[in-house]
């Protein structure tokens, strides 16, 4: 569906307004701090606002009960040969979850991250302008400019602040992705040999005629396009790279790349469920099992990771692990009841991981370097300290733990539940939607799955006892240092995040109603492909995208 | 023709991933960069290779399809290259930063 209104032209806005902002931004000085400020503050908010507008507007429902799948094709350009941008209900819920992380890792920069180093609001706003843009192509080489402007952005953000640790993660984390970047090209100029095109909904329209010796050959481009995403997504044994980065980064940079691995998710998910869904023919199911069984080792790593992690940084880093390893096996699934169910888990998991890394950096402040692996050493060898325990507690009953640690001690238990997918929170609501699609499948429950469901609740677990672990030490411990001071542009984003969650708990029949129909429409993509390719539904000729009454080109 | 290009690449490929598995900065960025070679290479022979035929339409109108080289591949090659060097600029500028901050060019940030 073409809309030809001054609202169709606000699909591309997502892209354009970080874009030229950020770049405006580097005409001015370092020192206009304050004008910079107030610009991405702008920007974000009304990225924020413009996503939610594209998000009301793809969840509702055409006339004759169709979807909506916004198309804005640039250039003006008809589909196959132009590139088009498209809004469907997916790529609507991923612009609306990096707008708000965008938005709170903003506010919280504000406090003095982003004095750190030079021209931090400019790689930030370019970081959004990347991921925007990888949400919202329909084009496979698109999609690899815009992974190149949001990583180059990253590069330069995971360096943001300097010093030795951060240029030794970057070290590791630039090779990594400029390797998956070639295979990435490889990958897209391998299915370009074979099919001729590059557009997502041809792709998934001509994926079923291929003949036996191109489908090898297409099949292998995926596969090497598949393990480019995969090392974005974070994937075991391609995530080595990720604790140790994400460890290395400030913390709005890390609450922030929360979203990263997710890049990666959403690629797999749409170029999986396109190429090789339930409408592929022959082709139908690649890859399921890799996606699957790689999906469950992630669990498993992240989950002995998470138990490992000395310091709560590490622990963030691999709770990202444990959530990327989730979907990618519920995507293996290939069951839309699952996929639904991973997609409320995927925007809950993240809200709250970004939520818990700009946490950690509240709960470290004041406390001394190290701390956390002599706590862990004690805990491993025997504490000496019980004697001095004993002596201490009569002097210490109706001392009031300080308001700020009890605020941040609540803000740790609710990222606890999230984490861990504990009841009330909505971290619960998503494990629940996928185990119950999981075990209502039709006919008995295979061992595989099985083996799933046995992960998902042993990780739970293990986040369970390592937060348990690492709350007890550094919240209830009586405090070596000073009590953090924490300003409300700080507190704020975390009580938003996690108010969002909230949000999501209550809101969960109405949220899970739009995740199934999102799963829905991934899972037979041929209205999403109808639409971007304007082949009506009677079979006519396609049509060209018509000018604007307005005579706009 | 096929054979020039095929070997060309692989040879490409073949030396950047070696130097890539090497553990000093400046074996890493060279890598990086044969690396692209290849691909680039690779993702111009995706559009078939034709000899003396232009990516364009010689005189206005349709011309035959049959006489022209694919010109998808080669603006996707001049997107990659561009964008393959903007890349290695920032990761040499990294490796020069790495090298000042640890003393040492290992890829580790330490000897090993």
């Amino acid at each position: 569906m073409v809309v030809h209104s001054l609202a169709e032209h606000l699909v591309i806005v997502p892209i354009l307004l970080p874009l030229v902002v950020g770049a405006a931004m580097l005409l001015f000085d370092e020192r206009r701090r304050q004008l910079k400020m107030t610009l991405s503050l702008i920007t974000v908010a009304s990225l924020l606002a413009v996503a939610v507008l594209l998000l009301i507007g793809a969840a509702t429902i055409q006339s004759d009960g169709d979807a909506t799948v916004m198309v804005y094709p640039l250039g003006n350009w008809p589909a196959p040969f132009g590139i088009v941008l498209v809004v469907d209900r997916l790529s609507a819920l991923m612009l609306v979850l990096t707008a708000v992380l965008g938005a709170s890792t903003l506010l919280y920069s504000l406090a003095r991250w982003h004095k750190a180093g030079p021209r931090f609001h400019t790689l930030f706003l370019l970081l959004l302008a990347g991921l925007n843009g990888a949400f919202l192509t329909g084009d496979l080489f698109n999609l690899f400019v815009f992974f190149e402007v949001l990583l180059a952005a990253s590069y330069g953000l995971v360096l943001h602040g300097s010093g030795t640790a951060r240029v030794k993660a970057g070290l590791h984390y630039i090779p990594v992705n400029l390797v998956a970047s070639s295979l990435f090209l490889i990958g897209v100029a391998i299915i370009y040999g074979v099919t001729g095109t590059l557009n997502m909904a041809d792709l998934a329209r001509l994926v079923p005629s291929l003949n036996i010796d191109e489908r090898a050959l297409f099949e292998t481009g995926a596969a090497i396009l598949g393990v480019a995403f995969l090392i974005k997504a974070g994937m075991w044994p391609l995530c080595f790279w990720l604790p140790t980065t994400y460890a290395a980064a400030c913390a709005p940079i890390a609450a922030m790349f929360a979203i990263m691995t997710k890049v990666g998710v959403y690629v797999i998910l749409r170029l999986f469920l396109l190429c090789f869904g339930g409408e592929a023919g022959n082709s139908a199911g690649f890859g399921a099992d890799w996606l699957y069984y790689g999906g469950m080792a992630t669990i498993a790593f992240g989950g002995i990771g998470v138990l490992a992690s000395q310091s709560m940084l590490r622990l963030a880093g691999y709770s990202v692990l444990v959530s990327s390893g989730t979907i990618l096996a519920a995507i293996g699934t290939t069951n839309s009841a699952v996929i639904s169910g991973a997609l409320f888990y995927l925007i809950t998991s993240t809200l709250s991981i970004s939520a818990f890394f700009l946490l950690i950096e509240l709960i470290e402040r004041g406390r001394d370097a190290g701390a956390d692996v002599l706590a862990v050493t004690m805990e491993a060898y025997g504490d000496g300290e019980s004697d001095d325990e004993e002596d201490d507690d009569e002097g210490e009953v109706g001392v009031a733990i300080p308001a700020t640690i009890a605020l941040l001690g609540g803000a740790f238990v609710a990222c606890t539940a999230l984490l861990a997918g504990l009841p009330p929170l909505s971290g619960f609501i998503g494990k629940v939607a996928m185990l119950s699609a999981l075990i209502n499948e039709a006919g008995s429950i295979s061992f595989s799955h099985w083996l799933l469901i046995a992960l998902m609740m042993l990780t739970g677990f293990a986040t369970l006892i390592a937060m348990t672990r690492t709350g007890i030490r550094t919240l209830w411990m009586p405090r070596e240092g000073t009590i953090p001071r924490v300003r409300a542009v700080e507190a704020a984003p975390i009580g938003a995040l996690l108010a969002l969650c909230v949000t999501l708990t209550v809101l969960g029949g109405p949220a899970m109603r739009y995740m199934d129909a999102t799963a829905q429409l991934l899972y037979w993509p041929q209205e999403y492909a109808r639409d971007i390719l304007g082949i009506a539904p009677a079979g006519t000729v396609p049509l060209r995208p018509t000018l604007g009454t307005e005579g706009k080109p | 023709m096929e054979m020039v290009l095929a070997i060309g690449i692989g040879v490409f490929a073949g030396s950047g991933v070696w130097l890539l598995l090497r553990p000093r900065t400046y074996q890493v960025i060279i890598g990086l960069s044969l690396l692209s070679y290849a691909v680039n290479l690779f993702i111009f022979s995706m559009g078939r290779l034709k000899i003396g035929a232009p990516p364009i339409l010689s005189v206005p109108g349709v011309g035959d399809p049959a006489t022209m080289a694919d010109p998808t591949p080669q603006a996707l090659v001049l997107t990659a290259i561009v964008i393959g060097f903007a890349m290695t600029a920032l990761f040499l500028v990294l490796l020069l930063a790495a090298r000042g901050l640890t003393g040492t060019d290992h890829v580790n940030g330490r000897e090993d």
